[in-house]
C-alpha cells in the first residue's frame, strides 16, 4: 500500500475521482439524448488543442480545454436542428484533427505530450492540472446542478417541455459546454480514444440496470468511480496501462449489467402486463 | 358546461404568416371556460402553429390575443400540453412516475429532494387516469394507448385551466383513441377548457363543443353540425364539397386538393 503516498498517486487518484463523477453524471444525458457522436468528435478536437499546446509551449490540458469548448461552441452554433447535428460535429472534427495534424508538423521537437494525451496520462498529472481539475469539475457540476432537472425533460419530453417554459435552445448549448468540460477532464484519465469508457458505458451500464433516472445517476457514477479507482490500483501494482484496467473494468461493468438487465426488465415486462390487464378490468367494469 | 364570464382564450382579427404563406388572418374568435372545442384542419393549416401562439413561443403576425385576459407567455402555467403520441426508446431509463413528475417540476431549476407529498400528487394523478400500473413500467415500453394516458397525468398534475392537445389520438387505435378521448371529456365536464387539434373529427365529435376548421388561410367556428356542411366546406376550401354522415361519422367527399381518391375522410392524407 506504500504507493500510495506518493504525491503523482494521490493527484491521479483526486483528478480520477472529479472526472468519474462528473463524467458518470453527464454520462447519462449523453445516452438519453443519443450524443455519443458529439462526445467522440469533441474529444478528437481535444487532440488539437494538446498539439497546438505543445507547438506554442502551453500545458496540454489548457490547449485541451480550450479546443472541446470551442469545438462545443461550434457544435452548437452549426448543429442547432437536431438533423445537422451529426453533419455539424462531422465538419468541426475533421477540420478540428487536421489542424492538429499541422501543429504536430510544425512542433520543432517529438510530440510526445500530445500524443499521450490520445490515451490519457493520468500517473503524470502536476498540481496546476490538478488544480485545473477541480475549479473545471466545480464549475461543470455545479451548473450541471442547476440545470440537470429541465434538461432531462428537454431530453426525454421536448415538446411537452418546451410548452412548459423550458428554453430548449439555451438547456441544449450549456449541455455541450458542461459536455466540453468534461471530456477535457477524462481525455486526462483515459485518453481521447477510450473517452466512451467513462461517458458511455458507465451510463449505459447503468441504464440496464434502473428504469429510475436517478438510481442511474447514482450507478452511472457508482460504476465510473470503482473503473476509475481499481483501475488506477491495477496500474500501479502491474505496471500496465490505466487506460486499459479502467476500459477492461467499466466493460465488465457493463457486460454484468447487461445480464442482470435481462432478468430485471424481464421482471418489470411481467409487472407491466398484469397491471395492463388489472386497467383492462377496470376498464370493463366502468363499461357494464 | 361551466362557462364563466372571463373567456379561456379571445383573439381578434389574428393573423399567422410563416415566411410568405398566410396560415390565416383576420381570425376573432373567443373561446369560453370550459369549453371544448376542436381545431380541425388539414395538414400546414397553421393547428399547431394557433397552439404555439397561445402558449407564446410564437407571434402572431397581426391581431390580438388574450388567455384568461393576459397576454401569451411562455412557460405559462395555466396552460396543459399534451402533444401526439411518439416513440420512446425502449432502454430510456425513465418511468410512467417520472413522466408525470416532469409536469409538476420538470421545468424548475436547480434541486428538489424527493418528498412523500410530491410522490403522493403523482400517484393521485396517475390513478384518477387509471394508470396506477404504469408508474414503474419504462414509458418505451407502454403501448400508445397507456403513453396517452400518463401524457394527460403529466398535464393535469400542474392543474392547468387550459388543457392543449395537439393529435393525441395520431397513431392510436380506436379503442385507445375512445379512452383518451373520454378521459379528456371528464377533465372538461370538471371545468377544464380543452382545445384539441385533430385532422379527424370523428373520435371528438360527441366531446366538442364547437369546431374551429382552418383550411387554405379562411376559417369557420361553429358547431360541429353548422360547420362540417357541404356549404361551410365549399367555402372554406374553396372548391365543391359534399359532407355526408354515415353511421354517426362525418364523412368529406371530393376535397379534392391533390388527393383524387373519391371517398375520404377528413385527413391529412386527402388534402395535402
Amino acid at each position: 500500500m506504500i504507493l500510495w503516498h506518493y504525491a503523482f498517486v494521490q493527484h491521479a487518484l483526486i483528478a480520477g475521482i472529479i472526472t468519474a463523477v462528473l463524467a458518470g453524471i453527464v454520462g447519462t444525458i449523453v445516452t438519453t439524448r443519443n450524443m455519443s457522436f458529439a462526445v467522440h468528435g469533441v474529444a478528437e478536437v481535444g487532440f488539437t488543442g494538446a498539439a497546438g499546446a505543445v507547438l506554442v509551449g502551453l500545458p496540454t490540458g489548457v490547449g485541451v480545454l480550450a479546443t472541446t469548448f470551442a469545438a462545443a461552441a461550434a457544435i452548437g452554433v452549426l448543429g442547432v436542428r437536431l438533423r445537422e447535428r451529426d453533419t455539424a460535429i462531422g465538419s468541426v472534427q475533421a477540420f478540428g484533427v487536421g489542424l492538429g495534424v499541422l501543429f504536430l508538423a510544425l512542433s520543432p521537437r517529438y510530440a510526445t505530450e500530445a500524443f499521450s494525451i490520445l490515451f490519457g496520462s493520468i500517473l503524470a498529472v502536476t498540481v496546476d492540472d490538478l488544480i485545473r481539475s477541480l475549479v473545471v469539475g466545480a464549475i461543470a457540476l455545479t451548473t450541471l446542478g442547476v440545470i440537470y432537472r429541465p434538461l432531462l425533460f428537454a431530453s426525454v419530453d421536448p415538446e411537452v417541455a418546451e410548452a412548459r417554459g423550458v428554453p430548449l435552445r439555451l438547456v441544449s448549448t450549456v449541455f455541450l459546454l458542461i459536455l466540453a468540460l468534461t471530456v477535457a477532464e477524462a481525455v486526462q484519465v483515459v485518453g481521447v480514444i477510450l473517452i466512451f469508457t467513462l461517458l458511455i458505458i458507465p451510463a449505459a451500464a447503468a441504464q440496464r440496470i434502473t428504469a429510475n433516472p436517478y438510481l442511474v445517476v447514482l450507478y452511472s457514477v457508482g460504476i465510473a468511480l470503482t473503473a476509475t479507482i481499481v483501475g488506477l490500483a491495477c496500474a500501479l501494482y502491474t505496471s500496465w496501462p490505466v487506460s486499459f484496467f479502467v476500459s477492461t473494468f467499466s466493460f465488465v461493468a457493463y457486460l454484468l449489467a447487461r445480464a442482470m438487465g435481462t432478468r430485471t426488465r424481464r421482471a418489470e415486462g411481467r409487472r407491466a402486463g398484469e397491471a395492463r390487464s388489472a386497467g383492462d378490468r377496470q376498464q370493463v367494469t366502468k363499461a357494464s | 358546461m361551466n362557462i364563466s364570464q372571463r373567456p379561456a382564450i379571445r383573439l381578434e382579427g389574428a393573423a399567422l404568416r410563416l415566411g410568405r404563406k398566410t396560415l390565416w388572418e383576420d381570425l376573432t374568435l373567443t373561446v369560453g371556460a370550459g369549453e371544448f372545442l376542436a381545431v380541425l384542419g388539414p395538414n400546414g393549416s397553421g393547428k399547431t402553429s394557433l397552439l404555439r401562439v397561445l402558449l407564446g413561443l410564437q407571434p402572431l403576425t397581426a391581431g390580438r390575443v388574450e388567455v384568461l385576459g393576459q397576454p401569451p407567455r411562455r412557460g405559462n402555467p395555466l396552460f396543459g400540453y399534451i402533444p401526439q403520441q411518439r416513440a420512446f426508446d425502449r432502454e430510456l431509463a425513465v418511468r410512467g412516475r417520472d413522466l408525470v413528475a416532469f409536469g409538476r417540476d420538470g421545468y424548475r431549476w436547480g434541486w428538489s429532494l424527493p418528498s412523500r407529498a410530491g410522490t403522493q400528487k403523482v400517484n393521485e394523478m396517475l390513478r384518477l387516469v387509471g394508470a396506477s400500473g404504469l408508474a414503474d413500467a419504462p414509458i418505451g415500453r407502454l403501448s400508445g394507448g397507456e403513453q396517452q394516458r400518463i401524457r394527460i397525468a403529466e398535464a393535469l398534475i400542474g392543474e392547468p385551466q387550459i388543457l392543449l392537445c395537439d393529435e393525441p389520438l395520431l397513431s392510436l387505435d380506436l379503442h385507445h383513441q375512445q379512452t383518451t378521448v373520454e378521459l379528456l371529456a371528464a377533465c372538461n365536464c370538471r371545468g377544464t377548457t380543452v382545445i384539441f387539434v385533430t385532422h379527424d373529427i370523428n373520435p371528438v365529435l360527441s366531446a366538442a363543443h364547437r369546431v374551429l376548421l382552418l383550411a387554405a388561410g379562411r376559417w369557420a367556428v361553429g358547431d360541429a353540425d353548422a360547420v362540417l356542411t357541404s356549404e361551410t366546406l365549399s367555402r372554406i376550401y374553396g372548391a365543391p364539397v359534399e359532407v355526408a354522415r354515415v353511421g354517426g361519422k362525418v364523412v368529406v367527399l371530393g376535397v379534392d386538393l391533390g388527393s383524387h381518391a373519391p371517398v375520404t375522410e377528413l385527413s391529412e392524407a386527402a388534402v395535402s
